[in-house]
């Protein structure tokens, strides 16, 4: 069906309020990229079948939701059954008989399927009450887990498009920037720069021709919010562009997606399509004078192309370098015209703004980080995902209260935010509100907002060369400062790491990143040093400890630690074959051995030790 | 190694004859091919009427493209920092010396490519090993040698 006008989209928005309210029961199967990689689609199968066969093939529409990414990842497959809320994890498909039969048409819930609380070993029926999600506030998550991803009706039903309806039928476009500006958007792709001020200066330029672009290019290893949103909600980005094209006049707009995200890129598509043939996209949008089209651009596996002109090349087709910017993006961009720049995450949150209006999002968050912010809470964490908590939270909260403390219950020791551009933060700031500012001022970045954790069991002189290797392997060569400055730092690290370090490198490794801060092109280069200037200001002792006394204290550098066997070894083979370099020696039930010249201190034997008997010294 | 060339004009096919197509053009090459075959290159710069030096250069920038030819596996190791931390580097020690290739070679009988990938987005899930394209999350030492045998 087309939807011509703003009653069109109604009656598809009270069409599917009226199924959902004539099929309150659901079973909603989380079909994000985690838990497809756990087996969601075969549970999805198994609903199918199952529905089919208890005569319910007519409804499975109704019924069986494949839903975006919980965030829950770690414990998927994730099943939620509705309207009880009840949440399975790990579920497989020889559950889903008892779970259609029990928890479906009747109301029992499956003990063994349900969270355990890893607190007190209680289970925990609700997905509200397990406190993973119950500290979170969803804004740019809304939809995902809710709806069925890749259905347009589903999305309509929720609201969907109607902030489309009511810019353009209801507000100017210089209602709409000053409606964005007044809610303090800042954009989530790492510079945290006011939203609205920047579609206004797009807006005020005279061009041809202006672009949007949605920035999915999602490079910052350990981050994952905007795969998500654009597998589970991939028409909240689509109506966050559209939202951004009427403001600034553009009536051609790019999604640059990152290679490695297949999933997303088909969501998209879809979406996409839908839109065209129901009019949503295309000309006259609503029967209003906006036109607008969306074309997706696919990354191609470089890092830097997340930088705005680098992108804007790469749209263009061509090698992805960035250029000075004495101009910027926002006034000379996308084939030199003006172009707005917004990252996934910053326009997904655009259409909740409209429809609840400024003061509503202003009122969450701080003062001047209004809203929430999406991490990706990994590392050496027990709850691993992804959440959404307002700004303001503190590290603590985020890191015991939600992810339930440290893994294995070890001494927590670091976290990394913002990736390659940020830096590590110790145990002594975990009290810091965390919001743009906070972060910055104590030498980090939100970046995209992931939040790596790290235990004593993580050596930070390590964590600062994997970020220069990265750096390294990612600049793009045009500026020298960048490309070479900070391989340099890594050759500097290297020895280090390797114990062939002196005092004097720490003095060194100083003063080249601030030459290299301050003469690289680039973000990439200009925060590239980020990482190891944090982590020299705030774990010095680590570094004297490699260089001097030619330790690494959490036993992670191979140079610098041995591998032993200790006495308790009960002589169960196990480490033997695991060692791929024929190092260890022994029979059953006897203590084995290593052989030190052999041993590359790979780490498999401790690895694969059930008994604590490998001595890492 | 002979190929076919003839769908190379499905590929042209489905986009614009400007520079704009070109990576969209090089990736679909790529997915077919699994590398980027000289002759493909060549033609590619003669559809879209872009210089073969620009696609060369193209084709070299952008990690994705390869201009040697992968086995009939690809596994790719993610050495994203959340992998990092839970133990990427030895995954790819154990699956380097199980195969007896680096990260980045093709072992002789082509059947494995082994590469390394700064996160695929699964970081819940760490380490996270990708074979084909399927995703093997919580990957550990003992499971190794099953993900090199998984069809
Ligand atoms: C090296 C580098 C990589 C970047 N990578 C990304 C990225 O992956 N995703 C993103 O949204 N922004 C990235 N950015 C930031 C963008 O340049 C740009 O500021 C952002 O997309 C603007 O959107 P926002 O205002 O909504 O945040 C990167 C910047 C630099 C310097
Ligand atoms: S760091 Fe490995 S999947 Fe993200």
């Amino acid at each position: 069906m087309t939807i011509k006008n703003v009653k069109d989209l109604n009656k598809i928005r009270k069409t599917s309020l009226a199924t959902q309210k004539k099929h309150p029961k659901k079973v909603l199967v989380c079909c994000g990229t985690g838990c497809i990689a756990n087996g969601a689609l075969k549970i999805v199968d198994s609903v199918r079948d199952g529905l089919e066969k208890r005569n319910l093939k007519d409804v499975t529409v109704e019924i069986l939701k494949e839903t975006g990414c919980h965030g829950f990842c770690e414990l998927g497959p994730l099943v939620i059954i509705e309207p009880q809320e009840t949440f399975y994890t790990k579920v497989k498909p020889k559950h889903i008989e008892d779970i259609l039969d029990k928890s479906f048409l009747d109301n029992e819930v499956i003990e063994p399927l349900l969270f355990t609380n890893p607190v007190d070993g209680s289970k925990i029926t609700k997905y509200n009450d397990i406190s993973f999600f119950k500290h979170q506030q969803r804004i740019a998550l809304r939809n995902l887990g809710k709806i069925s991803a890749h259905d347009m009706n589903e999305y309509i039903g929720v609201d969907g498009y109607q902030a489309l309806a009511k810019v353009l039928f209801e507000m100017t476009p210089d209602e709409v920037i000053g409606e964005v500006t007044k809610s303090g958007l800042r954009g989530r792709g790492g510079g945290g720069f006011s939203a609205g001020r920047k579609w206004k200066i797009c807006k005020d330029i005279k061009a041809d021709k202006h672009y949007v672009i949605c920035n999915g290019d999602e490079g910052d290893p350990g981050a994952f919010m905007d795969r998500s949103i654009m597998e589970g909600d991939p028409h909240g980005v689509l109506e966050g562009m559209m939202i951004a094209a009427y403001a600034i006049g553009a009536k051609e707009g790019y999604i640059y997606v990152r290679d490695e995200y297949p999933l997303a890129v088909k969501h998209l598509e879809k979406a996409i399509l839908d839109c065209e043939r129901t009019g949503l996209l295309g000309e006259n949008i609503l029967g209003s004078d906006f036109s607008f089209t969306i074309k997706i651009a696919r990354g191609a596996g470089a890092f830097v192309c997340g930088e705005s002109s680098a992108l804007m090349k790469s749209v263009a087709g061509e090698v992805g370098e960035p250029r000075a910017k004495y101009v910027r993006s926002v006034v000379k961009g996308l084939y030199d015209e003006p172009t707005v720049l917004n990252n996934v995450e910053t326009l997904v949150n655009v259409p909740t703004i409209i429809r609840k209006g400024a003061d509503w999002y202003s009122s969450i968050g701080t003062k001047k980080s209004t809203g929430t912010q999406v991490f990706s809470l990994v590392g050496k964490v027990r709850n691993t995902g992804l959440i959404e908590v307002p700004m303001g939270i503190t590290l603590r909260e985020i890191i015991f209260d939600i992810g339930g403390g440290i893994l294995d219950d070890r001494p927590f020791k670091a976290v990394q935010t913002g990736g390659p551009s940020g830096g590590c933060i110790p145990e002594s700031m975990l009290d810091l509100p965390v919001d743009f500012d906070s972060l910055t001022e104590v030498g980090s970045m939100m970046g995209s907002g992931g939040l790596i954790v790290m235990d004593d069991k993580t050596c930070i002189v390590d964590i600062a060369k994997y970020f220069l290797e990265f750096l390294v392997e990612e600049s793009c060569g045009k500026c020298t400062p960048c490309c070479e400055g900070l391989y340099q730092l890594l050759k500097i690290v290297e020895r280090i790491c390797a114990g062939k370090g002196v005092e004097a490198d720490i003095e060194k490794m100083e003063r080249l990143s601030e030459n290299i801060m301050l003469g690289s092109l680039c973000g990439l280069g200009k925060s590239g040093p980020n990482p190891l200037m944090s982590t020299l200001k705030y774990f010095k002792d680590e570094y004297i400890a490699h260089i001097k006394d030619k330790k690494c204290p959490a036993g992670v550098c191979p140079e610098l630690i041995t591998y032993e066997i200790l006495d308790n070894c009960t002589g169960c083979m196990a480490c033997i074959p695991a060692c791929g370099y024929d190092a260890i020696e022994g029979k059953k039930k006897e203590v084995h051995v290593i052989t030190q010249d052999k041993c590359t201190k790979c780490g498999a034997c401790y690895a694969v030790c059930n008994f604590d008997s490998i001595l890492v010294s | 190694m002979k190929h076919n060339f003839d769908n190379l004009n499905l590929i042209f096919d489905k986009y614009p004859k400007t520079q704009e197509s070109l990576i969209a053009v090089l990736q679909d090459i790529q997915k077919e091919y699994q590398y980027l075959p000289c002759e493909a290159l060549e033609q590619t710069s003669e559809v879209l009427d872009v210089p073969l030096s620009k696609v060369f250069s193209v084709s070299t920038f952008y990690n994705s493209f390869s201009l040697t030819a992968k086995g009939d596996k690809v596994i790719k190791i993610c050495t994203g920092t959340a992998c990092h931390i839970r133990g990427a580097k030895l995954l790819q020690d154990q699956l380097e010396n199980h195969l007896s290739i680096k990260a980045g070679e093709t072992t002789e009988d082509m059947k494995f490519t082994l590469e390394v990938v700064a996160c695929v987005g699964a970081c819940a899930m760490a380490p996270v090993v990708v074979v084909g394209e399927k995703y093997h999350g919580s990957v550990k030492v003992s499971k190794v040698k099953k993900l090199v045998k998984a069809k």
